[in-house]
């Protein structure tokens, strides 16, 4: 594994630098395990890992990283409070059941929550509903309405209400671009919630 | 019959035979002594002894993991699993794997040989349990002067032993790889273990366990036994899949008892074939030692007290078509291992075999056994 060359995706560069050296890193919904492996190897975390599909936890648990089958809807439950210093859930959220839920349990087991999630606020998005009268489908959200897998989009705005409900702060947050590249000006949350394809909040129990 | 006695008392494998003074306490309450124990060994143990890796047979294996069985002149059980350049690489580990006890292929038996009576011990073998199993299994780790091994995988009747390994000795165990098993077996395996021992002891040749001296032995009963439990081992789409209705060497049924079906048949060569190979009593022995495996019981009723505070790194594999040890059984273990925050892994692999699928070519298998080891040895430094 020569993760230190592979090259890393932007916003997984940019949730790796949220976590801290040598801490306890649990990643729900870690796909083939490239972002645990990165942070296994650059960060000497303690990586662990959740996946629903069989072949995501193959993958992963080949490459040695320890990797269950479950999901983020069912499984958060069983950990122990503060088992964890971080618990991710990149690009996960708008295919979870009860995304609140999965947010307030990410909390309870871990005193920081990163969440990555596509921004439903997006302006091209505005624009296919406005215009088009269509659900959206561009290559970060490439299925249709009827076969997505992701069944509660929100908007970066509606992350930071959501935010506020579960009583969490917010440490850092992020809106990258169409490029993936951060959106490095301080402006409101309007402009971000407009201009930011994917959103990537750093939350911390109060 | 002679042969089997023979393989029980004198194996063609290395043994280790502990004297009557150092006796293993039993679950029972009993002591069995003298102890044997039947093994084999594959790869070079290396300076450190860190690169042991214990493997822990199924209800009919043995200790002829990786090399020609003697007695049935077959290649290992998990060749394909084990050997130089194999997933479980013997250029890199040293495998140990030896016989249950309670087995009938060197380690102590029914059909050893008693030194008090001359006799094969039969029924009046102590009944053991899978702890009693590991347990003896962790002499044989003394003796062969490793403190902790860097993993213990097994399937089956073996995984329970990984489970009491690493409840038992947790500290003692690095990685632990549990393969289509659980923690305890359910009601419906204990019946169908139970019609399996009704069926040898109603053979009249099992004569209370005392065959031997009768120079006869329950193949009847054993080989109806082991026909049943081979259908636990397969599922039904592989049984269609293989044999669907076809007929066996014949192009009509014959409006009689025979084999016509090609799947009777099979099950018939099965049968007949295990009963050449294994000894009954030990099958009553061997059965009863996974009906009484509960280790939620033997920890207070909470699995998750099994592995408290447990350091070892765990990788659990289930098979989607297993009905016999579904992947809800294994799910129960990773939910007491999370309970516990510990390092866990675990893999439903798909495959229609059914519980059979942990001893056949399951490429995802090889490589989750492969990618979990070389993690685990990187870690300990190897």
């Amino acid at each position: 594994m020569s993760v230190e060359n592979s090259v890393i995706r932007a916003d997984h560069r940019l949730l790796a630098d949220m976590v801290e050296a040598g801490t306890r890193v649990l990643d729900v919904g870690c796909g083939d395990g490239d972002l645990l492996a990165y942070l296994a190897k650059a960060k000497r975390v303690d990586a662990r890992g959740i996946e629903i599909s069989r072949e995501g936890v193959a993958a992963c648990v080949s490459k040695g990283l320890a990797v269950i089958q479950g999901d983020a809807d069912t499984d958060l439950f069983e950990y122990p409070d503060n088992c964890f210093d971080y618990v991710i859930l990149s690009q996960t959220l708008q295919a979870t059941r009860r995304p609140r839920v999965v947010v307030e349990q990410m909390l309870r087991i871990a005193k920081n929550a990163i969440v990555s999630f596509p921004n439903f606020g997006h302006w091209r998005i505005r624009a296919s509903l406005l215009f088009q009268g269509r659900m959206p489908v561009n290559e970060n959200l490439p299925d249709s309405w009827y076969d997505t897998p992701n069944i509660h989009f929100c908007t970066i705005r509606d992350f930071v209400a959501l935010a506020d409900e579960v009583q969490a702060k917010i440490v850092r947050a992020e809106a990258l671009d169409a490029a993936g590249k951060p959106v490095r000006v301080a402006m409101p949350w309007w402009f971000w919630n407009l201009m930011g394809e994917q959103g990537i909040f750093w939350l911390a129990r109060k | 019959m002679a042969r089997k006695h023979n393989e029980a008392d004198d194996p063609q494998s290395l043994v280790l035979r502990l004297p009557a003074s150092t006796p293993l306490p039993l679950e029972s309450g009993l002591d069995l002594a003298p102890l044997q124990i039947a093994y084999q060994t594959y790869g070079t143990l290396n300076a450190a002894k860190s690169n042991a890796v214990l493997i822990c047979h199924a209800l009919t294996g043995d200790q002829h993991v990786a090399s020609e069985n003697p007695v049935t002149r077959k290649p290992g059980w998990w060749a394909n699993m084990i050997g130089p350049g194999k997933p479980i690489d013997t250029n890199r580990y040293f495998v140990i794997c030896s016989n249950v006890i309670g087995g009938c292929m060197g380690s102590s038996g029914p059909a050893n040989t008693d030194a008090a009576t001359g006799m094969p011990f039969g029924t009046d073998f102590p009944v053991i349990t899978i702890s009693d199993m590991v347990r003896a299994q962790a002499r044989l780790i003394d003796h062969l002067g490793i403190e902790t091994l860097l993993g213990v995988v097994g399937g089956s009747m073996g995984g329970m032993q990984v489970l009491a390994w690493a409840s038992l000795f947790s500290e003692r165990v690095f990685a632990a790889m549990p393969i289509a098993c659980a923690a305890k077996h359910s009601a419906q395996n204990i019946a169908f273990h139970e019609v399996g021992r009704q069926a040898v002891m109603a053979d009249p040749d099992w004569r209370r366990g005392r065959y031997f001296e009768a120079g006869v032995e329950p193949v009847k009963g054993l080989s109806v036994a082991r026909m049943g439990a081979h259908i636990t081992y397969l599922s039904e789409s592989a049984l269609q899949r293989k044999f669907g209705r076809k007929l066996q060497d014949r192009a009509a049924p014959t409006f009689s008892f025979d084999a016509d079906f090609q799947v009777e048949s099979y099950l018939r060569y099965q049968g007949m074939s295990f009963v050449e190979r294994f000894d009954a009593n030990s099958y009553l022995y061997l059965t009863r030692a996974m009906d009484y495996f509960d280790l939620a019981a033997d920890n207070g009723g909470s699995l998750a007290a099994a592995f408290r505070k447990t350091k070892t790194r765990f990788c659990l594999v289930s098979f989607t078509s297993d009905w016999l040890f579904p992947t809800t059984d294994s799910r129960q273990i990773v939910h007491a291992l999370n309970a516990n925050a510990a390092p866990v892994s675990f893999v439903e692999i798909e495959s229609d075999k059914g519980h059979d699928a942990f001893l056949l070519d399951e490429p995802t298998l090889f490589r989750t056994a492969h990618g979990f080891l070389d993690a685990a040895a990187s870690a300990r430094g190897l």
